[in-house]
């Protein structure tokens, strides 16, 4: 293999794994930006993978070529929808987040699985019939060389890291932004400057419901192509992974998540590559994990969580 | 988690929660067209009706005490140890591993693949142990990403390791086996093992150190406030990393009883098998006490046993069970609004 090919494979696995993770890790970051903790961005991921199957093969006779796209924006809702138990646990009834958070992920899995027998009669979904192709850009494919390598890829590859400048702008640079963030770092500051303390935590956490979904309908209909238990496994943990290794960042999500997502691939493609071929796969599979606790450890830059995070804020206390 | 809530409130809200659950899984059932009284009949039958049901039952309580004892351990001393599924993986893994490395008499040979669970087990929760203690990063995310690392390795050890390039392991001989002849013919050929033994042994451990010793009264300390037990002279980085190491050690033993018992042999795990992380719900619902760890690892025992019949008996999907648990989970994480309604009943009875 020449290397112009062996890096044409690397690049377009390493967009191709990550866009879900990107997803939902920006969806991981708003949530605990705003000082809720999410353990249940798997679940989220769950849900949001089902309802866009589900939705892909209900409506693909009617809806044709749209059909992924508008099975996505019910992935999106219905992870909204979804994470509202998250909020409700977290932010009303004052539960442990983390609690809360590997309920949404039980909750996810089994109702998702459930349906699935009750109206497929399996475990498993049939495939879809219009999952998300390789699409060329005009114009920016016809250049040589890097063309067919950088604009020959999932459209939601590029949304991602779209969508990801986006979260970095209306964080840091709007209003809205500023005020999320200083609910998670200091949510009585926050209150008394009058800033609804619940009302922005209930919109951080549907905002992480919306992106996980998305990440997961994303990871459904680009790669797993059906849905069952074992659609999901472990992606909403990278995503989780990536925040942290992220810092917290919207930009430092996307690249942990892009990063990850090259480790993953490279676990599965790897031994076609003559520098990987005595690595453990296992070493590639762990990376994110192992990165990750080293990060936190502060061996590779200190990783500081916002600081009211996981915390339920009670009006009025000290 | 409890700490807050009067003793009859202890004791309420686990059962409303569970009821609750019950309720849900009842009104799942009305929506999706099923007759909630017989999916609950079936299930019930499913685990107890039979002694097959019952032996089967009783081997799916054991890795839940563990699992809940692990749990209700860090826990008590103020840790989330959420990385019991990895810590459960890895004991399961070096026990079959010794099991089949050793030829030993039997008396030596089994408590040696029990305790090296243990000690995998332990040694995997050691790392968040030590880095919270010395560094004061967080558990719940080190113990999760130890989980994922623990299932990868695992897989791996198993594959090019413990066996030659195989999906499982050979059969670990007799010589290490938790199976028993006796159980088996009682119960009609069920798959229940001495490991339910081990398991309320490890109950009364629980009991006895943190209730009878003075290291189980420094580790509660310490959970209750750490900087009121550092005044008063203990060492609170020994009790973090001393509490997350027994508890990855119970974690770990729950792991030797499905190698040495239930199956007898390591396998590739595509995924979480979810017995740990069922062990948050079983220690919560438990109110972290033995006791109460034990009632409710019965209770799990009972339903996912069941489960499994269910389909068979009356069409409910057995997720209908993993719906309930996490209906469960969901009330007593939320206790706060369950003691608060219990109270406004209370003054409104008044």
């Amino acid at each position: 293999m020449d290397v112009l090919s062996a890096f044409e494979i690397l690049v377009k696995s390493m967009l191709f794994a990550s866009a879900p993770l990107i997803f939902t890790a920006l969806g991981g970051v708003f949530s605990e930006r705003s000082g809720v903790v999410n353990i249940g961005l798997e679940g989220l991921m769950v849900i949001g993978a089902f309802a866009a199957v589900v939705f892909n093969i209900t409506f693909a006779s009617t809806l044709g070529g749209a059909t992924p796209w508008v099975a996505l924006l019910i992935a999106m809702i219905v992870g909204g929808l979804f994470s509202l138990l998250h909020a409700v646990a977290s932010v009303s009834f004052r539960a442990d987040q983390v609690v809360s958070g590997v309920a949404i992920n039980f909750l996810a899995l089994g109702l998702g699985v459930y349906l699935i027998k009750d109206w497929y009669g399996a475990g498993q979904t049939p495939k879809i019939p219009q999952p998300l192709y390789y699409e060329r850009i005009p114009l920016l494919y016809d250049i040589p060389i890097i063309g067919p390598i950088f604009f020959n890829n999932y459209i939601t590859s590029y949304l991602a890291i779209f969508v990801a400048i986006i979260a970095w702008f209306v964080l840091f640079k709007t209003p809205f932004g500023l005020r999320l963030r200083s609910v998670g770092e200091h949510p009585m500051a926050a209150d008394t400057m009058g800033i609804n303390v619940y009302k922005m935590r209930y919109i951080a956490v549907v905002l992480s419901g919306v992106f996980g979904g998305l990440g997961g309908g994303v990871y459904a209909q680009t790669i797993t192509q059906d849905f069952s238990a074992g659609t999901i496994t472990g992606q909403g943990f990278i995503a989780l992974a990536a925040v942290i290794f992220g810092k917290w960042h919207p930009l430092g999500a996307m690249g942990a998540a892009m990063f990850f997502g090259l480790a993953q691939s490279l676990a599965i493609i790897g031994s076609s590559f003559p520098f990987l071929a005595d690595v453990p796969n296992w070493i590639l599979l762990s990376a994110p994990y192992i990165l990750t606790i080293l990060a936190l450890a502060g061996f590779i830059g200190r990783a500081d969580a916002p600081k009211a995070n996981g915390q339920p804020y009670i009006k009025g206390s000290r | 988690m409890f700490s807050q809530f009067n003793r009859w409130q202890k004791i309420l809200i686990p059962v409303i929660s569970v009821i609750l659950g019950l309720l849900v899984g009842a009104i799942v059932m009305l929506v999706s067209g099923y007759n909630p009284i017989e999916g609950y009949a079936a299930l019930l039958s499913g685990s107890l009706g039979e002694g097959f049901y019952i032996g089967e039952t009783v081997r799916q309580i054991t890795p839940y005490i563990f699992a809940g004892l692990a749990v209700a351990f860090a826990f008590r001393t103020g840790l989330f140890n959420i990385g019991v599924e990895g810590q459960l993986l890895v004991g399961w893994v070096a026990s079959v591993w010794v099991g089949l490395a050793f030829d030993l008499p039997k008396i030596i040979h089994l408590p040696m693949a029990v305790l090296a669970g243990a000690a995998a087990g332990a040694l995997w929760a050691f790392v968040p142990g030590l880095l919270k203690a010395k560094l004061r990063v967080h558990e719940v995310i080190v113990t999760i990403m130890m989980n994922y690392i623990a299932l990868h390795l695992c897989n791996y050890l198993v594959r090019y390791v413990i066996s030659d390039e195989q999906n499982t392991t050979e059969r670990v001989p007799e010589s290490a086996s938790l199976k028993s002849p006796f159980f088996e013919t009682l119960t009609e050929f069920s798959t229940m093992h001495y490991g339910i033994f081990l398991a309320l042994a490890a109950a009364i451990i629980y009991f006895v150190v943190l209730e009878k010793t003075t290291t189980g009264f420094e580790l509660r300390s310490v959970g209750f406030n750490q900087h009121a037990s550092e005044y008063a002279g203990m060492n609170v980085n020994r009790n973090i990393i001393l509490s997350m190491v027994i508890s990855g050690a119970f974690a770990g033993l729950g792991g030797a009883m499905e190698g040495l018992g239930t199956f007898g042999y390591g396998f590739i795990h595509g995924a979480f098998s979810g017995v740990g992380f069922d062990g948050i719900a079983v220690a919560l619902l438990g109110g972290n006490v033995a006791s109460g760890v034990i009632l409710a690892a019965a209770l799990f025992g009972i339903l996912k046993q069941g489960a499994l019949i269910m389909p068979l008996e009356s069409g409910v999907p057995t997720e209908l069970v993993e719906i309930v648990i996490a209906i469960i989970i969901f009330f007593v994480a939320s206790s706060y609004i369950i003691a608060y309604l219990l109270q406004r009943l209370k003054k409104g009875a008044k």
